[in-house]
Formats: C-alpha cells, sequence, structure tokens
C-alpha cells in the first residue's frame, strides 16, 4: 500500500472537510432553529473568500504584499467573518423574516433567489474569472509550499495546518457560546421550540439575528480558509460548496452540531479518496450517492435523532 | 336628542374601536368575510366567464403572431415563450397542484432534449421520425421521474428539494463528462452525450418525410402541443385526481386521514411533470442545431419557477402570463435602448401604484427629479470627469437623462461601487418607516437611476439573472400567490 498518497489524501481530506464543516454549521444552526433550508449559506462563504481577496488587494496584491503575513490573516479572518456575520443579518432582515409563518415553499424558493442574486451581483461587481489569492508567493512565507514532511513521506503545508487548526478554534469557541453563554441558551431553547422559547420571554427575533450572525460568520471564515490552501476564488464557488456542506449537515443529522463536524469530515474525506484512487471526474457524483444513500437508510442522519412528526 | 349633530347618544358609551372589533363570539376572519370576499361588477362579469373560454381566447391571439409579423426575430422569442409555457406547465403540477418543490425539473427538460438528440442526430446514426420520438421520449422521461420520486416520496418538504436539486447536479455531471463512460473501468470510454462539447447537428422535426424547417412552422408546433397539454392539465385539474393532489398540498396528513393514496399521487405527480419537461426537451432539440449540458443548469431552473411563482404557482392562467411577462421582458432587456424605457417605465409605473396618498407620491417623485438636477449640478463641479459620458438612449428620455443623471467617463469601476452601495441602502429602507422610509426613497431611486443607466444596462446576460433572483425575493415576500393565485390562510 501506498502510505505517501493515503496520508496526503487524507490530510487534503480533512483540511477540505473542516472547510465544509464550518459551512455546515452555519446550515444546521440555521436549520435547528428557523426549519429553513438556507440556499444563500454558500454565497456567504463566496463573500467571506471575496472580502479576504480584497483585503489582500489592499495589502499590495498577492505578488508584492507589504505587510507581515500573520498580521494580514488575521485582518482577513476578522474582515471576512464580520462581513459575512452582517450580510447574513441582512439577508435575513430582508428576505426571511417576513416568511416565518408563510408556507415552507415559499422561504424556500426565496433563498434560491436569494443565492441567485448573490451569485449574480458578484458576477457583476467582481467578473467571471477566477481570481488569484496566490498564498505560494506570499512574501517571506509561502505558506501553502511551506511545512514539513511526515515520516510516511507526506507533505503538509503550513496552509493546511492554518485551516485544520483555526477550525477546531472556531468549533471549540462555538460549543463554548452555545453551551456556556445564556444567549447559546436562548439559542438551543429556541431551537427546541420557537413558540414555547417565546412564551419563556426569549427575544426569538434577536436570538434568529445572533444564529444567522454567527453561522454566516463562521462561512465566511470558510471562505478565506479555503482559499489560502486552494488560492482562487470565483463568483460561482458558493453553490457547489453550499451543497457540499448541506450534504455534509444532513449526513451528520440536520439541526445537530458535532454532526455538522463529522459529516463535513466525511464528507471531504470521501471527496479526497475519491479523488484520489477512483475517478476525479465523478467525485461529485459520489457525494451526492452518499447522501442519497444516508437519506434513504437512516433519514435523520447519523448523529440526529429520529424526527417524531407532532400534528 | 341630539348634541351639535345628528349623533345618538346611547346609554353605553360607545368604544372608540366599535367598529373595527368584530361581535363578540364572531371570529375576525369570518366577520370581514363579505368584505374580503367582495367584487365589483366588472370583475363579477369577469369571473362568469368560463375558464376554458380564456385559455381559447390565449390561443386564437397565441395563433395570430406569426399572422402579423415575419420577422423571425420576434416568432422565435414567441416559440421559445410558449417552450417555457410548456415548462411551467409541467412545473406547475408537481409543484403548484402536489406541492412538491421539485427543483431537478430542468433535468427532465435535459433528459428530453438529449433524448431526442439521441434519437434522430448523426451521433448514433438513427433518424426515427419525430412522432415516434416524443412518444418515447416522454414516457422514458416520466418513468426516470417515477424513479427519482420513488425513494424520495418518504422525504417531506426540504429533504425532496435538496435529493431533486442533486438529481439535477448529477445529472449535469454525468452529462458534462458522458464523453468518456466506461463501465466499471474496465471497458473503453464511450461516448454517449458528447461531452462538454454536447451534440451537435441535430436534425430538425420530421413527420413523415415533411421536415418542419421554418420558424413559422415551429411556432405552430409549439402553439398545438401547449393547447393540447393545457388542455390535458385542465382537465386533470377538474378530475378528482386534480382535487386529491391539492388537498395534499395544503395538508397531506388530512388528505391521508381521508382515505387519499399520497404516496401514489406523490409519484404520478412527479412523472407526469417530468413526461411534461421530457416533452419540451424534445422542442427544445428541435429547435436548436446542438444540445449542451448548461442548457438545463440552474439558471433554467429559476427562470421557470420565476414564471410559475409570478404568475401564481396552481393557475394555469398564472402559467401562461407569469412565462409571457417573464421571458418576453428578459428577451427586451437584452437590448440597452429598451432596457433603459422598461427601467423608468416599470419605477414610475410602481411609483404610482403603491405610493398612497398622493402627498407622497409628489414629495417622492418630486423630490427625486430635484435631486437629480441637484446633484447634476453639484457634483460635477467637484469632480469633473463624473458626467463626460452619455446616456446609452436618445429620445426625449435621452436628452432628460443627459441633464439629469450623472454618465461618468469609465462607468464601470464607480458603478460596481455604486452598485453594493445601492444594496445596503435598499436593505435600510426596509428598516425604515413612515416618512423616513419616503425621504430615503429619493436618494436611493436616483442611485438606483444611477446604476441602471451606468452599470447593468451594459451587462444585460447578467442584469436579467439579476433581476430573475430579486424577482424571486420581492414576490414571495409581497406576494407569495403570484398575480393570479389566490391567497393561502395559515391556520395554525
Amino acid at each position: 500500500m501506498n502510505w505517501n498518497l493515503f496520508v496526503t489524501e487524507l490530510v487534503a481530506g480533512i483540511t477540505h472537510g473542516s472547510v465544509y464543516a464550518l459551512i455546515a454549521l452555519g446550515y444546521s444552526m440555521v436549520y435547528g432553529i428557523l426549519k429553513l433550508l438556507n440556499f444563500a449559506h454558500g454565497d456567504i462563504y463566496m463573500v467571506g473568500a471575496f472580502i479576504g481577496f480584497g483585503i489582500i488587494t489592499v495589502f499590495g496584491g498577492p505578488l508584492a504584499l507589504h505587510v507581515n503575513v500573520v498580521l494580514m490573516l488575521a485582518i482577513m479572518f476578522i474582515a471576512a467573518m464580520l462581513g459575512g456575520g452582517i450580510l447574513g443579518v441582512g439577508i435575513e432582515r430582508v428576505a426571511y423574516r417576513r416568511l416565518r409563518s408563510a408556507p415552507r415553499i415559499a422561504p424556500l424558493i426565496t433563498a434560491l433567489g436569494v443565492s441567485f442574486f448573490l451569485e449574480n451581483s458578484a458576477q457583476l461587481v467582481l467578473g467571471a474569472e477566477y481570481q488569484s489569492y496566490n498564498s505560494f508567493s506570499w512574501t517571506n512565507s509561502p505558506i501553502a509550499l511551506k511545512g514539513f514532511t511526515l515520516p510516511a513521506d507526506a507533505r503538509i503545508s503550513y496552509a493546511q495546518i492554518i485551516i485544520i487548526g483555526g477550525t477546531i478554534a472556531l468549533m471549540v469557541a462555538l460549543t463554548w457560546f452555545v453551551q456556556r453563554t445564556q444567549t447559546g441558551k436562548a439559542m438551543r431553547a429556541t431551537s427546541f421550540d420557537r413558540e414555547a422559547a417565546a412564551m419563556m420571554g426569549i427575544d426569538v427575533d434577536r436570538v434568529i439575528m445572533v444564529t444567522f450572525f454567527i453561522g454566516s460568520a463562521l462561512a465566511g471564515a470558510a471562505g478565506v480558509f479555503n482559499c489560502i490552501a486552494y488560492q482562487q476564488v470565483q463568483a460561482y464557488m458558493g453553490f457547489q460548496a453550499g451543497l457540499f456542506a448541506f450534504t455534509a449537515a444532513v449526513v451528520g443529522g440536520i439541526g445537530n452540531l458535532p454532526g455538522a463536524v463529522l459529516g463535513g469530515l466525511l464528507i471531504g474525506l470521501a471527496e479526497s479518496f475519491a479523488t484520489g484512487y477512483l475517478s476525479s471526474t465523478f467525485q461529485q457524483a459520489i457525494v451526492f450517492a452518499i447522501l442519497i444513500a444516508v437519506m434513504l437508510v437512516r433519514p435523520s442522519g447519523l448523529l440526529g435523532k429520529a424526527a417524531v412528526q407532532k400534528v | 336628542m341630539s348634541l351639535g349633530g345628528d349623533k345618538e347618544i346611547s346609554p353605553v358609551p360607545e368604544r372608540p374601536d366599535e367598529q373595527q372589533v368584530p361581535k363578540v363570539g364572531v371570529d375576525a376572519w369570518v366577520a370581514t368575510h363579505a368584505e374580503r370576499t367582495h367584487k365589483g361588477r366588472v370583475q363579477q362579469l369577469i369571473d362568469r366567464v368560463p375558464r376554458p373560454a380564456w385559455y381559447a381566447l390565449f390561443g386564437a391571439l397565441a395563433a395570430f403572431l406569426p399572422l402579423v409579423t415575419s420577422d423571425g426575430y420576434v416568432i422565435r422569442v414567441g416559440g421559445e415563450t410558449l417552450m417555457y409555457m410548456l415548462l411551467a406547465l409541467g412545473l406547475n403540477i408537481t409543484v403548484g397542484y402536489a406541492g412538491l418543490l421539485d427543483l431537478g425539473y430542468t433535468a427532465f427538460f435535459g433528459i428530453g432534449a438529449f433524448g431526442y438528440a439521441m434519437l434522430s442526430s448523426p451521433k448514433f446514426g438513427i433518424g426515427m421520425d419525430t412522432l415516434l420520438v416524443i412518444p418515447i421520449v416522454v414516457v422514458a422521461t416520466a418513468l426516470i421521474g417515477f424513479v427519482v420520486a420513488l425513494p424520495s416520496r418518504r422525504l417531506i418538504g426540504d429533504y425532496l428539494a435538496i435529493v431533486t436539486l442533486f438529481f439535477l447536479q448529477l445529472f449535469i455531471v454525468v452529462v458534462q463528462n458522458g464523453n468518456k463512460i466506461s463501465i466499471l473501468g474496465f471497458t473503453r470510454g464511450y461516448d454517449v452525450t458528447g461531452g462538454p462539447n454536447g451534440i451537435p447537428d441535430l436534425r430538425e422535426w420530421h413527420i413523415g418525410g415533411i421536415q418542419v424547417a421554418s420558424l413559422q412552422g415551429y411556432y405552430w408546433a409549439i402553439l398545438i402541443l401547449v393547447l393540447l397539454t393545457l388542455t390535458v392539465v385542465y382537465l386533470i385539474d377538474q378530475s378528482r385526481t386534480g382535487r386529491a393532489w391539492k388537498s395534499l398540498r395544503e395538508d397531506p396528513l388530512a388528505a391521508e386521514l381521508m382515505g387519499i393514496p399520497v404516496n401514489r399521487l406523490k409519484l404520478i405527480a412527479f412523472a407526469f411533470g417530468a413526461g411534461i419537461g421530457g416533452l419540451a426537451g424534445t422542442f427544445f432539440g428541435g429547435l436548436n442545431d446542438a444540445v449542451f449540458a448548461s442548457n438545463f443548469d440552474v439558471p433554467t431552473l429559476i427562470i421557470v419557477y420565476a414564471m410559475l411563482i409570478l404568475g401564481g404557482a396552481g393557475s394555469i392562467g398564472g402559467v401562461i402570463i407569469g412565462a409571457i411577462v417573464v421571458n418576453v421582458s428578459l428577451e427586451v432587456l437584452r437590448t440597452p435602448e429598451k432596457a433603459t424605457w422598461i427601467y423608468y417605465v416599470v419605477i414610475v409605473a410602481t411609483l404610482l401604484i403603491k405610493l398612497r396618498p398622493w402627498r407622497v407620491l409628489a414629495v417622492v417623485f418630486g423630490g427625486t427629479i430635484a435631486f437629480g438636477y441637484l446633484v447634476h449640478w453639484i457634483v460635477p463641479m467637484i469632480w469633473p470627469s463624473s458626467d463626460t459620458g452619455q446616456p446609452v438612449i436618445g429620445g426625449w428620455l435621452g436628452s432628460f437623462l443627459d441633464g439629469w443623471m450623472l454618465h461618468p467617463a469609465n462607468p464601470q469601476t464607480i458603478g460596481n461601487y455604486m452598485y453594493v452601495v445601492l444594496i445596503c441602502a435598499v436593505v435600510g429602507l426596509t428598516l425604515l418607516h413612515g416618512w423616513w422610509r419616503h425621504i430615503a426613497m429619493i436618494p436611493t431611486l436616483y442611485l438606483a437611476s444611477f446604476v441602471w443607466d451606468n452599470r447593468l444596462v451594459v451587462e444585460p446576460s447578467i442584469t436579467r439573472l439579476i433581476l430573475v433572483g430579486v424577482m424571486l425575493i420581492v414576490l414571495m415576500n409581497m406576494r407569495p400567490q403570484g398575480l393570479l393565485g389566490t391567497a393561502r390562510v395559515e391556520i395554525a
């Protein structure tokens, strides 16, 4: 067995899976509270990536950076998370709030419309071509190239370390927030039963806003992560990433946060190993096959509880 | 006894809101029934015309189009509109009647088109008669729809949407890589779908040796198909199946308790819709010289949804109107001159309809015009190159715009920034209320006109998609039942 290929694909899969997991968390949080499949979530990820790109450009472009890379990375993340979060809250306020009690089909179609709007607006403003992050050439510290070699002869780049470490940090922060703070408690209560939560004096509107902000901020961070590792950003990159992340959320059990992470890692690994060992053209098909299989065998996902339909 | 007028003084003091509150024991909804359902004389007369008469009228009007014009472009747009109408009719069954959110619908359209392409192009050397191809393709597509729905019938709402959306993605991926399909990697790669190159050199529709070669011919053909399908859909709508579908849409659980075979009806609705999608696909194959996977991707899906939603899901008349309005406006937006006109006509009409009382209308309208002249006077003094360009149109609107709107020499960059500012401004506008909103509307309207004139009209292919997205959001928030649909009462 070729350990080199195996470990390389394993690390690539975990890297990719971390990005999916971050997007899936936002999907899962929003779905848990609103029962809304927010198609626009993938596009928030795209906007986050473009915000990161904008900051690189402000600091002189990828080929001639004139600041410390660590400082720039920090600014990129803060800006992308803030920008993504604000965008998410804005979308909720404008497009979804009035549809809370509408038939289920209405917010879904609205979400499609928002996603379509964001994608095409990005194409109008930023162009259809791929923009390069080109982290190969970041001054003094070519992070996507520099790295170290494992005993199994597989190279791991700093970019991958940043992504995996960053994802773990964000997840720990999120878990702390949801489990330990007052707002987190309110979020869990709202997701359990929105009406009862409102009767207990929880400001549901505020909780939903916070949920959208946090979920979208995670997507924004995921956008930057993805671009550090894969060096390019494009207006339509959000749609497919969003679909895969949604798959991850469903596979893990939608509404369940550890499940979203598990699902994200699984999808990332499946995609990575499919590319490495089977066929790169049909990797998408393989991910879809996984989803359909999970949906049929265990519709509530791996960690989800079977939904009891109440009348 | 009267005091300062002819008002009676009752022994019990009147509640000030007496008029607005229903009597004790009467539900507000029931109390306002007569008021809500009140219709004027004209409306009553219109309602008395049976619905088939309206469809016949539409058919007759549509039949006139090739007679009044010989412009190939117009007839082609007309034919494409009818094709979209056919598509929307099929989607109307799945989404409008049965309430199943099918986001893989254009895959069936694509399967129909590729089916036609494989059966009547030099690709495999099969040149079947179109009268034979159509039933084969329609039945095959309906079967595929059935198979897709088979595992999904247990899934509710969102899950069905996502599985069908994945089916669409799967279809696109398979077709785009379908030029080297090998069975589990053991055989050589067979070229089935032409991959990214699509299938070229499609034959025209040919029935018993007669070629449908002219655009007029295609127009008649699609018109006949649309009218036939419309009749069938109308009859089903009136039948037991149609009523069962609607009860399924309103409440699947209650429907099941009433003894309606919910699962079977879902499958039928899916297969039926898919079959109509396949039928539209064969027409697409005949009208165009080649088919590509990208013809059937998400943008097409969203456009068909926009048509259905605009007209009102579940209404055949709505589908007709929705398809015409959406497709014709998307077509007209392609030329900057007409796009400019459309924009100002729509904006002025919306203001006239939506802004009441007239004081508000006067302030917003006059304010916007005055604001424009003010900006046009002040800004070039500070920044000279801000008005060195020209509006895209001539005529009196062009000369008005020349004096009112800024046209920078190089509008792309500033237009992009202003577009982002405009989105923020519109979001901000939804947060304001009362007079603040009306005041804030003035600069926003000017900004929107600036972006439209300088940026959006020059990129018609993206602008039309942006507008479709905006239309879906606005419609769903303002009038989810569309133009002709009936508002649904949600009983919590």
